[in-house]
């Protein structure tokens, strides 16, 4: 009996070292680590602004519907149509984007990726990361490159943000770090807040029953816990004549 | 029928025209299992309450999900985000096909520790490994469905294997999938095959699992029958009605599952990328290859077997053995002794020997391929069916010939096929390996004949505790 219960403790404790060592592949050459809190509701009213402000011309959220957003962020739908929605959109549709595929193909020879889910395929480290590591190249016909992605057609949006970066090599030519060369309109650590926030916004968006499971889990977690101590009881009052 | 067991009114209107009572008398409360039933006995009826989450899941779910390659992906979000608790039924169905393998394994070994699949049982266990067989199919079809890129790669490889298949391979793929690739009807067919015709089958082993069951009535911790020694009546001394006593039991083990299942829904559903991965956030694209495709979980271990071989047709045929074997356990551990607790030391080492490496085969098949990994992966895949072969030489004492000779013959395939590949690069990985594995061998086989570790201990006419 003891054996067994030492081989099932090792089945167990397998499945569960095997989802901690589970993390997303990603092969950055310098990891930048994203906060993630989504229940920072601030934080994630700053993301969906400066997601809006920049990153929406391009990419869509085309499973996000604007009125869970609205809700889920805690802004009122007027308000919220006044500030983050640019065209005649309804409330109750998703944010597409407005630029269309052949356009933005002949722009920058892709089209830019729905992101809707980049946050729970690549991670959030991931799109921190490549908000992060844009650095000057003068190869690149956008004139910058990125380690997070390497030669994508992405332009630095953000750079009037950031300021410019350039990279350093080690003796090896492994990325050493990124260096600044101009200043930005926001210091080191206000960009990477931006960042933070529009990380955190994306992976809200990403799944946004999050907000709900987390709080619903405790009540679902407080019944069962409550019926199996009543089971346990009743088991243990009809055993009471097992010999 | 006696005179008590007749019911008038309504009930006893139904009983005369359908055996309601009695059924409730044959199969719950008159149908005595052995009182000493342990922790491991929990599992059946949780993969039967799984079996019936993942099937009122599985309804909700076919309201709203969309069968079609250009709307399947788009109508998983559409459950995660907009349908009333869509991601509640969705995670509850992603972890229930997960759940339900876990339960799974840990009742199919809770039959090979105490074995439960000799003789009377045997049918009983035929059944379950359908039931397994069936449970892979249905895991994997279902997988397809939310249509990203693990579901379409990840069923490209699976299918890939049948075509591995001499002669009729090609065109059985082609008959599989309805297409020259995965594509819309091969979505369809599995979706129909997923929701209808699998779980129906299911269900009708499930039954024929469980009357076979009810018919010899179920083994205990001690391997001993019950039905051997009963009392005047007839009723087994070491048993008890399953209701109320086990009923009450299972309740309690339903307890600390859903415990468990909750707490996985509710805060990792994805289970670190292993319950769902995070590749198949990414809608199917026929045209890019993922760079690491990794099957779910519960499959990695026969892909490890597979992968192992480097020959395709080869290594599908070691997989597909490796599940075949289960079929002939009860013929291959002919040792009359049921339980672990009064089998040898040698076979307690050979059952922990055989999960470890079962463990190992599926760590290494949710990994990307090194040479290491694939020597890994050889040898625990050649412990994996040492494993049977040596169940079928402690089924009885053997001499000291067979002993030898029995060794012999696993030395040498296992030896022959490594002089077959051995070259300049690996033979030093290699003879590592295949000396462990040999040694492995002949101490389990030689050490009969000069020590006790054989020594088997004498079965109780009873049940203990």
């Amino acid at each position: 009996m003891r054996t067994s219960k030492i081989i099932f403790l090792i089945f167990l404790a397998t499945l569960c070292g095997k989802g901690m060592a589970a993390g997303q592949k990603s092969e950055i050459l310098l990891d930048y680590k994203a906060i993630e809190n989504i229940n920072n509701k601030a934080s994630l009213q700053r993301g969906a602004k400066y997601f809006v402000n920049y990153c929406s011309g391009c990419h869509s959220l085309k499973y996000m519907r604007m009125n869970t957003l609205a809700k889920d962020l805690g802004i009122e739908e007027e308000i919220f149509i006044k500030n983050l929605v640019f065209s005649n959109k309804k409330i109750g549709e998703t944010m597409t984007k407005s630029m269309s595929d052949k356009d933005a193909e002949n722009w920058f020879g892709a089209i830019p990726p729905d992101l809707s889910l980049t946050a729970r395929s690549k991670g959030s480290d991931y799109i921190y990361s490549l908000l992060n590591t844009y650095y000057t190249d003068s190869s690149t016909i956008t004139g910058y490159n990125n380690l997070a992605y390497p030669n994508t057609s992405m332009p630095h949006i953000l750079v009037n943000l950031q300021g410019e970066q350039k990279l350093v090599l080690d003796p090896n030519n492994k990325p050493k770090k990124l260096e600044k060369i101009s200043e930005g309109f926001n210091s080191e650590e206000e960009y990477q807040q931006i960042t933070n926030d529009i990380t955190n916004f994306l992976v809200y968006v990403s799944e946004p029953a999050k907000l709900k499971r987390y709080s619903m889990g405790f009540w679902v977690l407080l019944f069962i816990f409550i019926f199996g101590v009543l089971a346990y009881y009743t088991k243990k009052e009809f055993w009471k004549d097992v010999h | 029928m006696s005179e008590k067991n007749q019911s008038s009114g309504v009930i006893g209107w139904i009983d005369e025209r359908l055996p309601i009572l009695s059924f409730i008398r044959d199969h719950l409360t008159h149908y005595y299992a052995p009182k000493n039933f342990n922790f491991w006995y929990f599992f059946g009826s949780l993969a039967f309450l799984i079996l019936f989450l993942q099937i009122f899941t599985g309804i909700f779910l076919a309201m709203h999900y969309k069968p079609d390659a250009k709307l399947a992906f788009d109508s998983v979000e559409f459950i995660m985000r907009d349908v009333n608790l869509g991601w509640l039924i969705r995670y509850m169905h992603s972890t229930g096909a997960s759940a339900f393998f876990i339960v799974v394994y840990l009742h199919m070994f809770r039959a090979l520790m105490y074995g439960s699949f000799k003789k009377p049982r045997e049918l009983i266990w035929l059944f379950g490994v359908f039931i397994y067989l069936a449970l892979m199919a249905e895991a994997f079809m279902g997988y397809l469905l939310p249509w990203g890129q693990m579901s379409y790669w990840g069923a490209q490889v699976i299918i890939n294997l049948f075509t591995t298949i001499p002669f009729i391979g090609p065109e059985l793929g082609v008959w599989i999938r309805g297409d020259y690739a995965i594509s819309d009807p091969t979505l369809t067919r599995f979706f129909a095959l997923h929701i209808v015709a699998v779980p129906m089958v299911i269900l009708l082993l499930v039954i024929l699992h469980l009357s076979a069951l009810h018919t010899v009535g179920s083994n205990n911790p001690d391997g001993v029958e019950i039905k051997n020694t009963k009392d005047e009546n007839g009723v087994p001394l070491d048993g008890i009605p399953f209701h109320p006593y086990y009923t009450v039991k299972d309740f309690v083990g339903m307890g600390v599952f859903l415990f468990l299942f909750a707490l996985t829904v509710f805060y990792v559903p994805e289970m670190g990328g292993y319950f769902l991965e995070h590749a198949n956030f990414i809608p199917a694209n026929p045209l890019v290859t993922p760079e690491h495709i990794a099957p779910v979980w519960y499959f990695t271990p026969f892909y490890s077997i597979l992968r192992a071989i480097p020959d395709p047709a080869f290594g599908a045929l070691a997989m597909a053995l490796s599940i075949l074997i289960l079929f002939f356990l009860p013929w291959i551990d002919k040792n009359p002794i049921k339980s672990i607790r009064y089998r040898s030391t040698l076979f307690k080492i050979n059952l922990f020997v055989f999960v470890i490496g079962f463990l190992i085969l599926g760590y290494l098949g949710v990994k990307a391929p090194t040479p290491l990994y694939n020597a890994l992966a050889l040898r625990f895949s050649e412990m994996y069916f040492i494993f049977f072969a040596l169940l079928y030489f402690y089924s009885t004492a053997r001499n000291s010939t067979f002993s030898y000779l029995f060794s012999g013959i696993i030395l040498f395939f296992i030896i022959a096929y490594d002089i077959l590949r051995i070259n300049s690069d690996n033979y030093l990985t290699l003879l590592i390996g295949l000396s462990s594995v040999c040694l492995f061998v002949l101490f389990m086989t030689l050490s009969p004949l000069y020590t006790t570790l054989n020594r088997e201990k004498e079965v109780p006419e009873r049940v203990t505790g």
